[in-house]
């Protein structure tokens, strides 16, 4: 059951927040109110009246808009194209010509209303994603909506950007608008919201007023105190593992994604890499394990150079990878527990040649594996699709952290994983740091890096800002990852 | 639909099998046998809706005959006056048609009392079987190609083009070589491998360096193919230097494939090569490195990057395999039953094998037994068109709706009504994009 | 696309900055470009090589020494090459391209018109043009069909079958109803039948749609099949001899040179055809229904937020497209032969379906890509006729080498809609 007996009024001219950790319900409840999911129980209730919505045309229709976390923008549409898409203005009766000047001038006249730019003309798949969400606000702002649903809106945001948005909302506010905003940042929510509704486990726990502190704001969302630190003894590092010099690496596009990066890991130490989502971090691991290809710039590895090597040697040399999504590129889902836990070291004795498996050396290997990081599992052929997200995630750990390693890289290890799981990772990748392996941990959870790591690097806009010690105040991280460099503490 | 991070889940209800049907063998335990075995065989379940989907074709096929039969037709002109007379004409129309089918096949009873009573032979008991094996055969090579190629995520239609190729091989090597006989058919069936294999890479090469899909780079080599074999015919040095017509010169004894005494019985080595094609792909996708390479690439490409495998590698080694075991069904025509090669030698190997191995759902074993199905409705169909005068093209319509309700069990399985499997794992492959 | 698993090294990646696709396409070009004008040159003999502007030999022709006009044009195609090599602009590639490619055409052909035996050497330009009209007009039908539906996010390969039903239909009513428009209207209904197979399967059952296009050619073939032995093979007279459509000449525009007589004097079949790329090249792109199928084959989970029907949009679009396939199948059975054989349309299916993928999936360059690959096809018969030392067979391969071209990105980038085979789950 996704949502449990929810109840919610916002009030005309209101920004009312919704906050909730990943997983919490809150999408859910709103692609209700979208018409894009049907209500097993329950009523919507717009201006008194009790409505019904089928599609989300119908909630339209009603006056309610939404941004999606994850654009609904058609690529290669112009803006104006995209902005009209259902609701197109046409001359020629029936026929159905587009009338493509009143479209781009409706365009043009609701971004200037609340100062949203953005050119008609341009295609959508050229935009950078700040520019695409404000397309998908003016999109929902041409149908004469009252209340605009936003989804998660700031996670691709950088801060500046954030506070733009913010801006925005305080605007269209002003203008009478009603916002829904969906969340689990905790100082956004302070920043503009006139009422908070907290929602866990599909249930809303309480609703407030921004006065409440962050504390009680947290506590309610996550349902018990949020203990943010392992208990970790100090670092103790040895000899460099992982260099990393100038390395420059496009993305899809051919824009530098990572622009010019230096980074050091040592032996026994964790280097936690904070940031927010989509400022290089992803093609900076992709490209440290051979997976997206280096245009300057060097890896080594243990004195050795492995820039552009094959992943497969780069995984050979002793580095474990834990990817950020792990259905998508860490687990076959058609393949059992067993053989996901031998993804990467199938052709190799113990449990297999270059020719054939040796399936029983995989399922006592697997079952060992299965013990050691505590799978829940009803057995090693079960189906890996049948674990839950963090059993799966503890597949990989296990995968990763069963063999001898000088270096692992993990990249939001913890995500959409349950909060037993996700401290039974973070000890399980102190212990490795306690073997005098070297941890390259990428995450865009600021709490877990400041949890685990020895010392941050801040990356922002493909650069690496800083690098500070792990005792460093929060404040001055998140002006790091805004951008923001207050002076310059390189440490290698 | 938002694609949002992936959300905590409940853990997963620990049990076999587990997609909340009517409750596992814990519940039955207590229950008697034979309902539950009925229960569950009337549901969606992989081997109710195969059979299911054979019987809904057939019934299709039965409509067909009933449309375009004269005296039928003419019959049920007058159906009110004589309602009896329409009923009967359809029966015959149907039943002989099936029979004939079933005769042409497998067995013709007649011909075992004709052997009882001693004015028969054993050739003609065994024919029937010896045409559906000698049917079989290429299409059990086909499919294991396309079926292999489906194993890891590639789409190779190429299977027709390939045959080709293969046969292309075998025939020149057949007539150009002078080699002792088991050598000569050897060496005859590397080249047909070794042919088909080339016409593979090429597809599999241009996926892996330049991401053209494989579906539309082999049906174009389909035809190239085609084209391509219909110009060597007429060369100098291929063709029959006896004939004008487009055919080549035939084979070499020494190369043909060992074949069963008799005429009449035209089964051969090809069959045996076949059997032990499927064990050995079998093989080389549960036991070996290379098979478990390939599953994972076919389930899930970007996770098997990540694990280091060599994607594009495998790609191209999948391809080529799978070009060989087109090309060596090639072969088994050429030098198995048509000696010769003409632009129409291999006839719809290819395409059929696509069906095969649809029909077999990318397992060895399974397209084995589709094989001999298809192969079966082959040298049935022949029966029919000579005994009863029914198009041997219903047969290519029963393939083809066979197939189609096998692809789309949800079809089957709302026509029939039949319940929600325990374990219903029925889909081919995930449908796929360009 | 699917996505490409091209393991680039850095290496290989810095070799390719210099050899940009212009500068390879250009060099290539310039070396074939000489290669025809030394080779065809040298194998030209003195004799003219005549276009004429008719039907056959008499006429005003255009005529060309053959060793002059093959050189000449060999230059040209190097020129064009050369030109490419030199500019770094995207937009000159199809274009020049194209001009070299032409250029390179017309050099062997200087070269064997003017080598052929007797008083052959002569190329009826009219003649030609018509026959590459006619050899492409079943391909346009196809084609559009297949963007009809492609466009929508419905893959197509089943357009070989819904052009095989429509000729059968077109013959059987078009017998037995003696009426040319009674068996046009049947086509396109038996076009209509057998896409509402695929859309069933392919939009509600979630079938493969690659496996579902070859499943329905073979289910074609099969029942044209089996229909024609049933009923045309055994009474032609009741079921196979349809009244076709003629021929109507538009006075004045037919007397315009070469032009005229090809587009002004032709049949139906050519005016439904030219018709049905203007319309549904406007439909498409400047139309509300166009717009909204383009994002439903694109983005349909977006089209579905705005309140876009995407099944019902995917649904009519595959119908109308059946409908427009099956009315290119008359063609065989209405005009060209006036009576339906096995297996007529002979794999055209699928050199529409190449001429809808070369063409980007756009109705006019469906368009020049089907009169491209129909002329390959009439200058195979030609050469044939004019007993030319190249082979028909390879120049009937060339639609299938040029998609290949295509699909491998040689020949310019070749984009899907980006939702194309995907069905669309709601929820």
């Amino acid at each position: 059951m996704a949502n449990d007996s929810i109840t919610l009024t916002v009030e005309p001219g209101e920004i009312h927040a919704l906050l909730g950790e990943n997983g919490a319900g809150k999408s859910t409840l709103m692609n209700v109110l979208y018409g894009l999911l049907q209500p097993d129980e329950g009523e919507i209730v717009v201006d008194g009246e009790t409505v019904r919505f089928k599609s989300p045309r119908d909630a339209i229709a009603a006056g309610i808009g939404m941004v999606h976390q994850h654009f609904m923008l058609v690529p290669v549409f112009t803006v104006a194209e995209n902005v009209m898409l259902g609701a197109e203005q046409v001359r020629g009766g029936p026929l159905g010509f587009l009338d493509r000047r009143r479209a781009r001038q409706r365009v043009i006249e609701v971004s200037r209303r609340y100062g949203l730019e953005v050119d008609p003309d341009s295609v959508v798949e050229d935009l950078p994603v700040g520019v695409q969400q404000r397309v998908e606000i003016v999109k929902a702002l041409s149908r004469e909506i009252d209340l605009l649903i936003l989804d998660e809106p700031t996670a691709v945001l950088t801060p500046h950007e954030t506070d733009e948005l913010l801006e925005v909302m305080r605007g269209l506010k002003a203008a009478g608008k009603s916002i829904v905003f969906i969340t689990h940042k905790l100082r956004e929510v302070k920043a503009v919201a006139d009422r908070i509704t907290v929602i866990r486990r599909g249930r809303c726990v309480r609703t407030t007023t921004p006065d409440t502190s962050e504390e009680e704001l947290a506590a309610l969302m996550v349902g018990r105190a949020v203990r943010l630190d392992v208990q970790k003894t100090p670092a103790q590092p040895g000899e460099p593992v992982l260099s990393v010099r100038g390395l420059v690496v496009h993305d899809e596009r051919g824009q530098r994604a990572v622009d010019g990066v230096d980074l050091e890991v040592r032996a026994g130490e964790v280097l936690g890499i904070a940031g927010v989502q989509g400022n290089g971090q992803t093609e900076l691991v992709e490209a440290i394990m051979g997976l997206r290809p280096v245009r300057a710039g060097s890896v080594v590895l243990g004195g050795e150079t492995v820039t552009n090597r094959r992943t497969r040697d780069i995984l050979r040399a002793g580095v474990g990878y834990i990817p950020e999504d792990r259905s998508a590129d860490g687990l076959v889902a058609d393949f059992t527990v067993a053989e996901n836990l031998v993804l990467d070291t199938y052709d190799r004795p113990p449990y297999g040649s270059k020719l054939v498996l040796d399936s029983d050396a995989i399922e006592a290997g697997a079952r060992d594996m299965i013990a050691r990081f505590d799978v829940r599992t009803s057995s090693p052929n079960a189906p890996v699709a049948t674990l839950s997200g963090g059993n799966q995630q503890k597949v990989i750990v296990a995968r990763e952290l069963a063999r001898p390693l000088k270096l692992l890289v993990a990249a939001q290890p913890t995500r959409g994983v349950d909060v037993g799981s996700i401290e039974f990772i973070h000890q399980q990748i102190v212990a490795e740091r306690d073997r005098g392996t070297a941890v390259l941990l990428v995450s865009s959870e600021l709490d877990e890096v400041l949890g685990i790591a020895d010392r941050i690097a801040v990356m922002c806009g493909g650069r690496i800002l800083a690098t500070v010690p792990a005792d460093t105040p929060r404040e001055e991280i998140g002006l790091l990852m805004a951008g923001i460099s207050v002076d310059e503490e390189a440490v290698p | 639909m938002t694609t949002a991070p992936p959300e905590q889940s409940p853990p997963a209800e620990v049990g076999p099998g587990g997609a909340g049907g009517q409750g596992g063998p814990q519940a039955a335990a207590g229950q008697a046998f034979l309902p539950v075995f009925v229960r569950n065989l009337w549901s969606a379940n992989t081997v109710t809706v195969s059979v299911l989907a054979i019987v809904l074709a057939m019934l299709f096929g039965g409509v067909l005959i009933l449309v375009s039969d004269e005296e039928v037709l003419a019959a049920f002109g007058y159906f009110f006056a004589a309602p009896s007379a329409a009923l009967t004409e359809s029966w015959r129309a149907v039943s002989e048609a099936f029979t004939n089918l079933f005769k042409g096949a497998i067995l013709d009873p007649e011909q075992i009392g004709a052997l009882a009573q001693g004015s028969g032979s054993w050739e003609r008991v065994l024919q029937p079987i010896s045409e559906t094996l000698t049917y079989a055969a290429p299409l059990i090579f086909t499919g294991l190609a396309v079926a292999l190629a489906f194993r890891g995520g590639l789409f190779n239609i190429g299977a027709q083009g390939q045959a080709l190729l293969g046969a292309i091989g075998a025939g020149v090597l057949g007539f150009a070589l002078g080699l002792p006989p088991v050598l000569h058919m050897l060496v005859a069936l590397l080249g047909a491998a070794l042919a088909g294999a080339a016409w593979g890479f090429v597809p599999g090469i241009l996926k892996a360096r330049t991401g053209a899909h494989e579906v539309i780079t082999t049906i174009m080599l389909n035809y190239t193919a085609a084209l391509f074999l219909a110009w060597l015919i007429v060369q100098r040095g291929i063709q029959d230097p006896n004939r004008t017509d487009a055919i080549s010169k035939p084979v070499h004894r020494s190369s043909y494939l060992l074949d069963l005494p008799g005429p009449s019985l035209r089964a051969n080595l090809g069959i045996v090569l076949a059997v032990l094609a499927c064990a050995a792909i079998a093989w080389l996708l549960n036991r070996s490195t290379f098979g478990f390479e390939l599953r994972a690439m076919g389930s899930n490409p970007d996770a098997a990057r990540t694990a280091g495998m060599g994607v594009a590698r495998t790609y191209v080694l999948v391809m080529g395999i799978s070009g060989a075991l087109a090309g060596l069904g090639g072969a088994t025509v050429v030098l198995g039953t048509e000696h010769t090669l003409t632009p129409q030698v291999i006839g719809q190997i290819g395409f059929n094998g696509i069906l095969v191995a649809l029909l077999g759902r990318a397992r060895p074993w399974g397209v084995l037994l589709g094989g001999l199905l298809f192969g079966a409705l082959q040298a049935g169909g022949n029966r029919m068109q000579s005994y009863a005068q029914i198009s041997v093209e219903l047969v290519t319509v029963l393939q083809a709706m066979i197939v189609l309700f096998i692809a789309a069990p949800a079809f089957v399985k709302t026509i029939f009504q039949l319940r929600a499997a325990r374990a219903a794992r029925l889909e081919t492959s995930v449908a796929k994009g360009w | 696309m699917s996505t490409a698993v091209a393991d680039l090294t850095t290496t290989a990646a810095e070799a390719h900055r210099y050899w940009t696709r212009n500068r390879i396409t250009g060099a290539v070009l310039v070396v074939a470009g000489l290669a025809a004008a030394v080779v065809f040159g040298a194998l030209a003999t003195d004799r003219d090589a005549r276009f004429t502007l008719s039907e056959d030999a008499a006429g005003v022709a255009l005529s060309v020494n053959g060793t002059v006009g093959a050189v000449i044009f060999g230059l040209i195609a190097a020129g064009a090459g050369g030109a490419l090599f030199a500019t770094a602009a995207r937009r000159w590639y199809t274009l020049l391209l194209g001009l070299a490619i032409g250029a390179v055409v017309v050099s062997s052909l200087c070269w064997q018109v003017s080598s052929a035996p007797g008083d052959l050497n002569y190329m009826p330009l009219v003649d030609v043009a018509r026959g590459t009209f006619n050899a492409a007009l079943p391909l346009i039908f196809g084609a559009l069909g297949g963007v009809l539906c492609e466009r929508s996010g419905v893959i197509n390969v089943a357009i070989e079958g819904q052009l095989l039903m429509g000729a059968f239909a077109g013959a059987l009513v078009g017998t037995l109803a003696a009426s040319a428009v009674a068996g046009l209207l049947a086509a396109a209904v038996a076009g209509l039948l057998i896409s509402a197979v695929l859309a069933v399967f392919a939009i509600r059952y979630l079938v493969d749609q690659v496996v579902l296009g070859i499943v329905l050619n073979l289910f074609a073939v099969g029942l044209t099949g089996f229909l024609y032995e049933r009923l045309m093979q055994q009474d032609a007279a009741r079921y196979n001899e349809p009244v076709g459509f003629g021929v109507w000449r538009i006075p004045v525009l037919s007397e315009i040179p070469v032009i005229g007589p090809v587009l002004f004097e032709a049949h139906l079949f050519l005016y439904l055809a030219l018709a049905a790329v203007v319309v549904i090249h406007i439909g498409l792109f400047h139309t509300r229904w166009g717009l909204r199928t383009r994002s439903v084959g694109e983005h349909p989970v977006a089209a579905d937020t705005l309140g876009v029907r995407v099944r019902g949009t995917r649904y009519r679009n595959v119908l109308l497209g059946g409908v427009v396939a099956g009315i290119g199948g008359a063609f065989y059975t209405l005009f060209l032969v006036s009576q339906f054989t096995k297996n007529m349309v002979g794999g055209k299916g699928f050199i529409a379906l190449a001429a809808m993928i070369f063409g980007r999936w756009s109705p006019t360059g469906a368009l020049l890509a089907a009169l491209f690959f129909g002329f390959a096809d009439k200058l195979a018969t030609y050469l044939g006729a004019i007993a030319s030392p190249i082979p028909s067979q390879f120049l009937n391969m060339l639609p299938y080498l040029a998609t290949i071209l295509a699909v491998a990105g040689l020949v310019g980038r070749v984009r899907a809609p980006a939702a194309d085979g995907k069905p669309y789950v709601q929820g």
